[in-house]
C-alpha cells in the first residue's frame, strides 16, 4: 500500500513526471549534440589569426605559408587595407574581436640563420670539412615570436594553438638546419627527406577477435544518464520533507508501521522511475541518436548487466535523497543542497573531467564517489564487454552505499524521535 | 468511577533553545470512556501535552502510562490503542479521500475488504460519500477536517486523541464531528481533546482541565467549574476569570 501510495503521489504530480523523464532525455540530447558538434566546428572552421611581421624576410614568409595551410587558422594581416601593428592587435584580441594575435620579431630570419650556421660550421669542424671557413663569433639571442590571446579563450584552446605553432616553428628550425647542411657542403643534388620520420598509429585494444574501438557517444550516454539517474535525490527529498510540512508524516508517526516500511514504498516506486529513465535514455542513444547525425550508441557488454548496473546507481541515488529527506525540514534545505550534491559528485565522480586529470585531491575523493563507482560500471560493460564478476566489486560498493544511506537515516529518524 | 486509563506522573517538557517550561511537572488521571477536554489559551501547552501522549515528543523529565503501557517498552501495542487526529490536516492533497483512508488504515493491518465497508460507513456516517473519489485538495476546511478525523478512526482505537479538531470550520461541519465524537464515546472510546472552543467543551467534555502557562490551573466536570466561580454561567466565563484577559503571544 505505502508503494501504491507513492506511485499515485508520482502519478498525479503531470509536471513532475514530465520533468523527471524528459529533461533527462533533454539533457543527454543537448550535451551530446553541443560536445560532438564543438568537436566538428573546431575541425571545420577557421580562427581569424593576427598577424604582424615584422621580420619580412624568408622565414616569417615560411610561418605565413604554413598557417595559411593550417586548416585551423586564417592569416589577417591587415584590416580594411590598413597594416596591423602590435598596439592594434593587443587592443582587438583584448577586445575579444581575434581570438589570437602572432607577432614575430624583426630579424628572425637572419638570426636563425646566423644561428644555425654558427652551429653547423662547428659540427663540420669537428669533421675538418671546412677548415677555411672562419665561423662567425656574434653572440645570437634566442628569438621570441608572442602570441597574444583572448583572455576568454579557453585553456584547451590555447594549448593546442600553441602546440600547433611551436610544432610548425620546430618544421620549420629543421629545416633551416637541413638547407644550411647543404649550403656549407655546397651540394645541390643530394635532396634530404624532410617528412617526419616517427608518427604515431592508434591501435585499438582487442577482446575475443573484436576491435573496442568507443566513440563520443558511448562516452556521453552513460556520464550523463548516470547525472539524470542521480537528479531523483530533488524530487525524493522534495516528496518527503512535503510529508513533514503537510502533516501526514506526524500521522504516520504515530501508526505502528516501521520507518523501513514507509521509505521501502518510496524506494521501490523511484527505483522503477530511475529505471525508466535508463530505459528511455537508452532507447535515444541507440534509436534517435543515428537521425541526429550522432555516432551509434553501441553497447559491447550485456544489457541485462546494464539494468543491473542502472538498478545500483539507482539505489545509491535514492540512498542519498532519502538521508537528505530525513535530516531537512524544508524544502527550501533539501532542494538547493540535493542539486549542488548531485553537480558535486558528478565533478568529483569523473562525468565532466576524467579523474586521472584530477588533483590527487579529488582523485582521493573520486575513488569514494558513487557517481564515480557507477561510472566506471556502466564503461566496464558498454566499452569494455566485462563480465558480472568483473563489475561485482563496484556493485557492491553502490550496494553496500545504499545500505549505509538507509542505516543512518533509519537511526537518525529513530534518534530524532525517540520517546 | 471507571478505571484509570491515562496516568501522568510529573510530566515536563522544555524545549532546545526555550528559556521556559512549555510543561511543568504536571499530574493527570484520565478515566476510561471519559471525554477529556484540555483547555487554555495560546502557548499554554495543550498541544506539547497531546503530542507527548501520542509519542510524538520526548518529555524533558516525568513519565506516564496509557492503559499501563510506557512508550518506552510498548511502543507498537500503545499505536494499536490510540488514534490521533492532528491539528494539521494530515492527508494527501492528490490523493482522493478514498485513496487516503485506503493507505492509513491499512497501517493498521485491517483486511482491505473490512477497510472498505469501515470506510464506507464512515464516510457516509460523516456526509462525505459523494466526494469520497474528489482529491482532498478540492476539498473545503470542514471536509477535509471530516477525513481527517475518519483517518484516526478506522481502526477503532480505544483512545483517541484529537488537537483542535474543528478549528476553522463552519457550524455545520462542527456539529457532525461533535455528533460523531459523541457516537464514539458512546461505543466505549476514550476521547482526550484540546480546544478554544469553551461552550464547544462545555457541552462535549464530561471532564475539563484547564491549562496555563504548562501548568494545570483547574480540573474537574464543566458544571462543577462553573458552579464554583461566583457570577458564571458558561465555561468561558471560568476560563477568563481562571487564566486572565491578557494576551498570550509567545515566540
Amino acid at each position: 500500500m505505502a508503494t501504491y501510495k507513492e506511485f499515485l503521489l508520482l502519478k498525479r504530480d503531470f509536471g513532475g513526471l514530465i520533468i523527471l523523464f524528459l529533461m533527462p532525455l533533454v539533457l543527454v540530447i543537448t550535451i551530446t549534440i553541443i560536445q560532438e558538434s564543438t568537436a566538428q566546428q573546431i575541425f571545420n572552421s577557421k580562427l581569424s589569426v593576427l598577424l604582424i611581421d615584422n621580420d619580412k624576410d624568408e622565414l616569417s614568409q615560411s610561418i605565413i605559408s604554413n598557417l595559411d595551410q593550417n586548416k585551423l587558422l586564417k592569416v589577417v594581416d591587415q584590416i580594411d587595407g590598413v597594416v596591423i601593428d602590435e598596439k592594434k592587435a593587443n587592443d582587438l584580441v583584448l577586445q575579444g574581436e581575434y581570438k589570437l594575435a602572432i607577432v614575430i620579431p624583426e630579424g628572425l630570419t637572419k638570426n636563425l640563420n646566423t644561428k644555425v650556421s654558427q652551429n653547423v660550421s662547428r659540427v663540420l669542424e669537428q669533421f675538418e670539412l671546412n677548415e677555411e671557413k672562419q665561423i662567425e663569433d656574434k653572440l645570437v639571442d634566442t628569438q621570441q615570436i608572442k602570441l597574444y590571446f583572448d583572455p576568454a579563450l579557453q585553456n584547451s584552446i590555447k594549448n593546442a594553438i600553441k602546440s600547433s605553432i611551436d610544432n610548425m616553428v620546430s618544421k620549420i628550425e629543421t629545416q633551416s638546419i637541413y638547407k644550411a647542411f647543404k649550403d656549407e657542403l655546397e651540394i645541390e643534388e643530394v635532396a634530404f627527406d624532410n617528412k617526419e620520420f616517427v608518427s604515431f598509429l592508434e591501435i585499438n585494444p582487442q577482446k575475443n577477435n573484436v576491435e573496442i574501438k568507443p566513440n563520443s557517444v558511448q562516452h556521453n550516454v552513460p556520464a550523463w544518464t548516470l547525472f539524470a539517474i542521480f537528479f531523483i535525490i530533488v524530487p525524493l527529498s522534495i516528496n518527503m520533507v512535503k510529508e513533514k510540512n503537510q502533516g501526514t508524516f506526524v500521522r504516520l508517526k504515530t501508526n505502528p508501521i516501521s520507518y523501513i516500511t514507509i521509505l521501502g514504498g518510496k524506494v521501490l516506486v523511484y527505483l522503477s522511475v530511475c529505471l525508466i529513465q535508463f530505459a528511455l535514455m537508452l532507447m535515444v542513444g541507440l534509436y534517435l541518436f543515428p537521425y541526429l547525425g550522432l555516432p551509434n550508441f553501441e553497447v559491447n557488454g550485456s544489457y541485462l548487466l546494464l539494468f543491473l548496473v542502472a538498478i545500483f546507481s539507482g539505489l545509491s541515488a535514492i540512498g542519498i535523497g532519502i538521508l537528505i529527506g530525513t535530516i531537512a525540514d524544508t524544502q527550501e534545505q533539501s532542494a538547493p543542497f540535493g542539486a549542488t550534491l548531485v553537480v558535486i559528485l558528478a565533478a568529483v565522480g569523473g562525468v565532466w573531467i576524467p579523474v586521472f586529470a584530477m588533483p590527487k585531491m579529488m582523485q582521493i575523493f573520486a575513488q569514494i564517489s558513487p557517481m564515480n563507482w557507477g561510472l566506471n560500471c556502466f564503461y566496464d560493460v558498454i566499452i569494455r564487454d566485462n563480465r558480472f564478476m568483473q563489475i561485482l566489486p563496484e556493485l557492491l560498493l553502490l550496494g553496500l552505499f545504499f545500505v549505509g544511506m538507509m542505516a543512518i537515516s533509519i537511526y537518525y529518524d529513530k534518534a530524532k524521535n525517540r520517546v | 468511577m471507571n478505571e484509570v486509563i491515562i496516568h501522568i506522573d510529573q510530566l515536563a517538557k522544555k524545549y532546545k533553545d526555550a528559556d521556559y517550561y512549555a510543561m511543568q511537572a504536571l499530574d493527570l488521571t484520565i478515566h476510561k470512556n471519559e471525554i477529556f477536554g484540555m483547555l487554555g489559551p495560546n502557548g499554554a501547552g495543550k498541544t506539547t501535552l497531546i503530542s507527548m501522549l501520542c509519542g510524538l515528543l520526548k518529555p524533558t523529565s516525568g513519565s506516564f502510562e496509557i492503559d499501563h503501557l510506557t512508550y518506552q517498552k510498548n511502543r507498537k501495542q500503545i499505536q494499536y490503542l490510540i488514534g490521533v487526529v492532528p491539528q494539521e490536516y494530515a492527508l494527501y492533497p492528490t490523493l482522493t479521500a478514498y485513496e487516503n483512508l485506503m493507505y492509513f488504515g491499512s497501517m493498521y493491518g485491517i483486511r482491505s475488504d473490512d477497510l472498505k465497508k469501515r470506510i464506507d460507513k464512515s464516510l457516509s456516517e460523516l456526509g462525505l460519500t459523494k466526494f469520497s473519489n474528489k482529491r482532498i485538495k478540492t476539498f473545503s476546511g470542514g471536509m477535509k477536517r471530516r477525513v481527517n478525523l475518519i483517518a484516526g478512526i478506522l481502526h477503532q482505537p480505544k483512545i483517541l486523541f484529537l488537537d483542535e479538531p474543528t478549528v476553522g470550520v463552519d457550524v455545520q461541519s462542527k456539529n457532525v464531528i461533535i455528533q460523531h465524537l459523541k457516537q464514539l464515546n458512546k461505543k466505549g472510546t476514550t476521547i482526550v481533546y484540546t480546544s478554544h472552543h469553551m461552550i464547544e467543551a462545555q457541552e462535549l467534555c464530561t471532564e475539563v482541565v484547564i491549562i496555563d502557562h504548562g501548568k494545570i490551573v483547574v480540573k474537574g466536570a464543566p458544571n462543577n467549574l462553573i458552579k464554583s466561580v461566583e457570577n458564571a454561567i458558561n465555561l468561558e466565563d471560568v476560563y477568563l476569570e481562571l487564566t486572565g484577559g491578557e494576551l498570550r503571544d509567545y515566540a
